[in-house]
């Protein structure tokens, strides 16, 4: 008896409402982390913004302009796959994720193919600041993509279970709050890293 | 409006604004650049935060969670760039 109410509130009641101010505490926390490779390229950039002129044409700008569509993209189908639960359509939220997984990959491959250019010429972390900040902002992004690769592969194995439906996607929600994150601090070091000379 | 037309027009939006970024990066406004970049950035951010994380139809709770964190950005960023430029 208590265990169906339970599962009931789950999705509209107050155990929805706390797990999505769960993941906006962990977010925030988030942005401090960000936002201390943030701070430390404001310090670098105004010590030595010629170096930045410089250094920053070594970046494939390319492939940064592609990896923000991409994850642009992704952003989208995770937002309509959670739109397609919330009307229990179980087979558009597996199609969904399964798209975003696949453009959250391409995103980690064209992150391949970049570091793999860079290495190749011999532009390493601790070539210089720049390069240092780049590998670290990039790094610590692409860690972070892994482990929403990780998450959102786990709410495809549970939606592949039938787990989720109009009533119960909390955890789907969570995991797309989560992804639009990363989308987030990928916009906004695309054009620090990439754009600004 | 359906939630699907709604993610899609905030889609095409974030993609012209990145264009935007793209493009407006060629042409050299000094100092300018910074600011533009950072203004479409914010404005793209904006548009995710909102429409895609429904930050729109969120309670003032969680309001304060997503907005609080950006004050204390501001000021280890500020507070750190005053040291840097007074010495």
């Amino acid at each position: 008896m208590h265990d169906v109410t339970e599962t009931k509130t789950h999705s509209s009641g107050q155990a929805l409402e706390t797990a999505k101010l769960g993941i906006w505490c962990f977010l925030a926390t988030e942005v401090l982390l960000f936002g201390a490779l943030f701070t430390a390229y404001t310090i670098f950039r105004v010590s030595d913004p010629q170096m930045f002129l410089t250094e920053h044409l070594k970046l494939n700008r390319i492939f940064g302009a592609v990896n923000t569509i991409v994850l642009i993209c992704s952003s989208l189908s995770v937002a309509l796959g959670i739109a397609a639960i919330r009307q229990g359509k179980q087979r558009m939220l597996r199609i969904c994720l399964i798209l975003t997984l696949v453009l959250a990959a391409t995103f980690l491959g064209v992150k391949y193919a970049e570091y793999s250019e860079h290495i190749a010429r011999g532009e390493l972390p601790g070539t210089n600041n720049f390069f240092s900040l780049y590998y670290m902002m990039t790094g610590l992004h692409a860690i972070h993509v892994c482990g929403g690769m990780a998450a959102l592969g786990t709410m495809l194995v549970m939606a592949y279970r039938g787990k989720f439906s109009a009533e119960y996607n909390t955890p789907v929600e969570i995991t797309g709050l989560y992804w639009h994150f990363v989308d987030l601090v990928w916009i906004y070091l695309f054009p620090l890293l990439y754009l600004i000379g | 409006m359906s939630a699907y037309r709604t993610y899609i027009i905030v889609w095409i939006a974030l993609l012209i604004l990145t264009v935007l970024t793209w493009g407006i990066s060629y042409i050299n406004l000094g100092m300018g650049n910074v600011a533009v970049a950072l203004l479409i950035a914010s404005l793209k951010a904006a548009l995710v935060a909102l429409f895609f994380m429904h930050l729109r139809y969120e309670n003032r709770l969680v309001w304060a969670f997503a907005l609080v964190p950006l004050l204390f950005l501001a000021l280890i960023i500020f507070g750190t760039l005053a040291d840097t430029m007074s010495r």
